[in-house]
């Protein structure tokens, strides 16, 4: 499908750049890579050979018919490539290039980096460019709007502290009318789980908290919410660059969880938020592993079902597919326990091709939804891969335990009219597990 | 031209030594120093087992994804490199002129066979050419390094070959046969032929990354 040819315009980097010259984006970037352009970006730059093994791996390659530009070593080659050859002599034009290739046309799914011969992670790379346009100031508008929200409300949708209190409460009210003795337990010292979640569950998935709080209930699980800051575990500024509130919210969301004492953090089913608190946020704040045990909510109900601590009641009656998600499958390996669980509440599983660790992204991931309605279409087009394994499995239910893939997928099955639909983990198991106290 | 040979066989090829061997641990040696400064965590999450898994997993034939999809290139790239280390180290008339300088001396190619490995490199070059020029994603991402790291490397095969069938001026190829090889050398640790060095580094690093912390693999 042929990419739009007309201009998108995005207020962020058109009047982010207009504001530059070149002699501060050549402060600004060489700033940059004396500070935090180390070994790795070297090797990877010195070392990549011009192979272009890498395009295969990509969804947005493979989708615009193998247009070379839209290659991962393409990618590099239009943004990274002349900023290091020109020593950060590049235009403003050229940055919102780099801007916008960095931000709208990489989910920074590391898919390539099973291609790579040299184990080049581009990716990193990505991020590198991204945090150089946000030290610039030329960052897509609407992720750049979610990043503001953390610095201001440390969530990511400008929720405040009696809206997300009211929202919890709410949502134990509605539940304690199936389960009458539920509670939502708020700032419960000694807890042994501490479940955080990303901002838009409060915003307009209240529903999800509703179903966990059943699950943890009926698992019996000891757990409590923070009633202040620390709930939110989204973190959209690890995807512009801008790590310094990157820190301040990943140890905002850590101290939540030292602050209630509590054993664990068990994260809802979000992947770009496990890959913020897993991966990335506690290395740039010098911890090698999370200071509290984190674990994704798919980890999570595999215990519990493996353990006993839930049990299915009736089998989900249709055949579903299973979108894997990234950040917890390239991210944390855990594409069989994600099976594990459906195959226990489903009927029956057909498998997309390629799937498990070698999936193709939603194309939503990385931050690139969140750039917003401008950039939509360039998720559809980029994107026609998923649309063509979603339609060869033949089934109309996809799973999938993680908001970015819900966001993007929905917006491909609409886009391709695929008449699909998608249910989280929790939703399949709130329906179909044994809830015994129900009335 | 005797003078010229006794030149590019004494003086030059000491210096070619020097900057490989020298310019390698150079760059090793930077590189650690720079990583310990910037990139601590490349030594936390680094695990031998996961190092050595990823290592092996690219350079055995069809043992990751993309090789597999590829086989063409695989066998290519496959019988290409094998061939372009073997050749240098393994070639009689090499170890001669070790033996001859060192008094060392180590198992050698029978000429037939290596003759026919050399035409491979050079085949190989040929085809990594043809893809820069032909296929899309390898010409867009092609500058002009690309082809003179490919003649700096087809260099010393052709007149190596040129040199042992004689043909036209024997001291001629092999004086040039000679200097493109300690181009080549020399060329190392300075271009992309860098991923000599660093391809068991960065395959040590990523494949821990993804083994050790994300319990995934990277293959």
């Amino acid at each position: 499908m042929a990419e739009p040819a007309k201009r998108i315009e995005d207020a962020g980097l058109d009047e982010g750049a207009a504001k530059l010259t070149p002699e501060k984006i050549e402060k600004v970037i060489n700033g940059v890579l004396a500070a935090e352009g180390g070994a790795r970006l070297k090797v990877y730059v010195d070392t990549c050979v011009h192979c272009g093994l890498c395009s295969d791996a990509c969804h947005y390659y493979l989708s615009h018919d193998k247009d070379p530009t839209y290659s991962p070593v393409g990618k590099v080659k239009q943004t990274l490539w002349p900023i290091l050859k020109n020593k950060g002599r590049v235009s403003p034009e050229f940055i919102k290039k780099a801007s916008e290739i960095a931000s709208t046309e990489c989910n920074l799914c590391r898919r390539c980096v099973h291609y790579c011969p040299m184990g080049v992670d581009i990716a990193y790379l990505m991020v590198m460019v991204r945090r150089i346009c946000h030290r610039l100031g030329v960052t897509p508008l609407y992720i750049q709007d979610t990043a503001h929200s953390h610095s201001a409300t440390m969530n990511q949708m400008w929720v405040k502290e009696d809206e997300w209190i009211d929202s919890l409460q709410w949502q134990e009210d509605e539940a304690r009318d199936e389960i009458p003795t539920l509670r939502i337990p708020l700032e419960k010292e000694g807890a042994d789980v501490m479940y955080s979640i990303i901002g838009p569950e409060p915003k307009f998935r209240a529903q999800l908290i509703y179903q966990a709080a059943v699950i943890m209930d009926l698992a019996g699980v000891d757990w409590t919410m923070p009633a202040s800051t620390g709930w939110d575990n989204s973190d959209m500024c690890m995807f512009t660059g801008e790590f310094e509130m990157m820190g301040r919210l990943k140890r905002d969301h850590f101290e939540a969880a030292q602050r209630l004492k509590v054993k664990k953090i068990v994260m809802g089913e979000c992947g770009h938020a496990y890959r913020s608190v897993y991966d990335v946020g506690n290395r740039w704040l010098g911890w090698k592993w999370p200071p509290v045990p984190v674990i994704h909510a798919a980890q999570f109900f595999y215990e519990l079902l493996r353990d006993g601590k839930i049990k299915v009641a009736k089998k989900f009656d249709e055949v579903v597919t299973i979108q894997d998600p990234c950040n917890i499958v390239r991210g944390m390996g855990l594409h069989e326990k994600v099976r594990y669980v459906v195959k226990a509440f489903c009927k029956d599983v057909v498998e997309m091709e390629p799937n498990r660790d070698h999936n193709f992204c939603c194309c939503a991931g990385g931050g690139v939804i969140n750039c917003g309605p401008p950039w939509k279409m360039k998720r559809m087009h980029g994107n026609r891969v998923k649309a063509e394994q979603l339609a060869a499995t033949g089934v109309k239910t996809v799973i999938s335990p993680c908001h970015n893939c819900h966001g993007g997928i929905e917006d491909i099955i609409h886009h391709y009219k695929l008449g699909m639909h998608l249910k989280f983990l929790g939703d399949i198991i709130y329906d179909c597990m044994e809830k015994p106290g129900a009335v | 031209m005797h003078g010229l040979y006794n030149f590019v066989r004494g003086p030059l090829a000491w210096v070619a030594f020097i900057l490989f061997i020298g310019g390698s641990l150079y760059r090793l040696i930077s590189m650690y120093k720079l990583a310990r400064k910037k990139d601590v965590f490349v030594f936390e999450y680094t695990t031998l087992y996961f190092a050595l898994r990823s290592i092996l997993h690219w350079i055995i034939p069809f043992g990751n994804i993309n090789s597999r999809n590829r086989p063409i290139f695989t066998i290519v790239t496959f019988a290409f490199h094998i061939c372009l280390l073997a050749v240098p180290i393994f070639l009689l008339a090499h170890i001669i002129l070790w033996d001859e300088s060192f008094n060392i001396n180590w198992w050698s190619l029978p000429d037939g066979v290596a003759d026919i490995m050399a035409l491979i490199v050079v085949a190989g070059c040929g085809y990594f050419l043809w893809r820069r020029l032909t296929q899309p994603e390898a010409k867009f991402v092609t500058s002009a390094g690309d082809y003179v790291i490919l003649a700096i490397v087809a260099a010393p095969f052709i007149t190596g070959f040129l040199a042992y069938h004689q043909w036209l001026g024997y001291k001629f190829w092999l004086i040039l046969h000679i200097l493109s090889g300690e181009i080549w050398l020399a060329a190392i640790p300075f271009t992309r032929l860098s991923h000599m060095l660093f391809f068991p580094l960065n395959r040590a690093y990523i494949g821990s990354e993804f083994g050790a912390v994300r319990h995934v693999r990277d293959y």
